[in-house]
């Protein structure tokens, strides 16, 4: 695992979000499983100004988790965790989805994180 | 070869009655209804995509005749085109081989009745996704590739081969050296599947790395892109670039991030093929107009109908 190195995100998103990142202490993770075709769980709640480390794996063969809004975009590799962290600084809903094409139901695998005050 | 006297009352009609649209490879909107100067150079092709043949589903119960009845239009077409372009999904995705490669071949046996000779294909993301597009390469060839027509340069992207939707350095290389021997204001034609501009990432609707591509695009002052995916029509410029989505021939999505999610727009059994339809693309003799004119399937004639992939 390697430490992350901070994305900033551009001027109109919310958040700010590291890939592969280093679990901090006591910080928050939230893990989030990929399969055919559905993330666990679709609704991500996060608060603003609680930064959370999201652990993704799959349960079946690679996808993606991408959040365009945010500039996310990673893979999720089969065996592996893929880490990202995320330290919310506006309320708002941010849509994610799966950008490895997969399979029949891949056009609804599909998720939001939503930011609360 | 095009008969004279058949195009100019294509032409008419287009004037009159249909909905007309100018693309960006003309320039001033008042050209839009500008008649053929010389209808024997004139020319006019159609642009047809996401058949997703295979498809069974509520948002489309009548999948196993569409395509047909879409074959069945353009064969009844006043004049007809030079060539016909179907721009992706040709098949619905399924991810067993065997039945991916047997839509395929009942796709190919549907469209065999165009009384078109000239056809040229690209896949979609249900077509080649999921096998890095060997079964498409298997029954339509290349997946990328230009040719050239009346004066035109077309050439074909592929953004779906790659399953994260990109283009991929090693063809943004190729379409470098492609368009390498045109002039500046060489008029250019793109056809792709997915937008190649951001139209909405987050709901898939983009190519990954698609602003290569219009980088190099933007160097030609007359390049049009048609495209399909987004099951609807959609107009849009990056700089001097038009992009032109257009229907499907399987089911209507939403507008652009108009709801939460991406779903098909219910099927209406009292208007069971709004929405749906196929476009077609004409050429005056300066090459710089091109003239769309959308042709929808509703009160298409009823094809016999045959069992679904």
């Amino acid at each position: 695992m390697r430490l992350a190195q901070w994305i900033l995100v551009p001027v109109l998103a919310s958040l700010v979000a590291a890939a592969n990142a280093e679990v901090p202490p006591q910080e928050k993770v939230i893990a989030v499983t990929a399969e055919k075709f559905k993330f666990t769980p679709a609704t991500i709640e996060l608060k603003v100004g609680e930064p959370v480390v999201l652990e993704l794996t799959t349960l079946d063969r690679k996808h993606g988790f991408q959040v365009p809004d945010l500039n996310i975009d990673e893979s999720i590799e089969p065996g592996k965790v893929t880490r990202v962290r995320i330290v919310p600084i506006k309320a708002g809903t941010f849509l994610f989805h799966c950008d490895v094409f997969c399979g029949s139901g891949h056009e609804e695998m599909a998720g939001e994180i939503v930011v609360k005050p | 070869m095009i008969e004279p006297k058949g195009r100019r009352e294509f032409m008419q009609l287009l004037g009159l009655g249909g909905v007309v649209f100018a693309s960006g490879l003309a320039g001033a909107c008042s050209n839009i209804l500008r008649k053929s100067g010389d209808p024997e150079n004139d020319f006019f092709f159609v642009q047809l995509s996401d058949s997703h043949w295979g498809f069974k589903g509520p948002p489309n119960p009548e999948a196993a005749n569409t395509l047909r009845q879409a074959v069945a239009a353009v064969n009844s077409l006043p004049a007809a085109p030079d060539f016909v372009v179907f721009t992706g999904d040709l098949t619905h995705t399924t991810d067993d081989e065997v039945e991916r490669r047997k839509r395929m071949r009942e796709f190919k046996a549907i469209v065999a009745d165009l009384k078109v000779p000239v056809q040229y294909y690209m896949p979609g993301e249900h077509d080649a996704s999921l096998d890095l597009g060997k079964a498409y390469q298997e029954n339509f060839g290349a997946t990328h590739y230009s040719f050239e027509h009346k004066g035109i340069h077309f050439a074909v992207l592929d953004n779906v081969s790659d399953p994260q939707a990109a283009l991929g350095d090693a063809q943004i290389d190729w379409l470098l050296a492609d368009l390498k021997p045109l002039r500046a204001d060489a008029p250019i034609v793109i056809f792709t599947h997915r937008p190649l501009f951001d139209l909405a990432p987050q709901w898939d609707w983009a190519t990954k790395d698609g602003s290569k591509a219009i980088d190099l695009l933007q160097h030609y002052k007359n390049v049009t892109v048609f495209y399909g995916h987004i099951h609807q029509e959609h107009h849009f410029k990056t700089g001097e670039i038009a992009h032109h989505a257009a229907t499907s021939l399987i089911f209507p999505l939403p507008a652009p991030m108009s709801q939460p999610k991406r779903a098909p727009v219910p099927w209406d059994p009292t208007h069971p093929r709004r929405g749906l339809g196929f476009r077609e693309i004409s050429v005056d003799e300066s090459r710089l107009l091109l003239t769309l004119k959308q042709d929808s399937l509703e009160g298409a004639a009823q094809p016999v109908a045959a069992s679904a992939g």
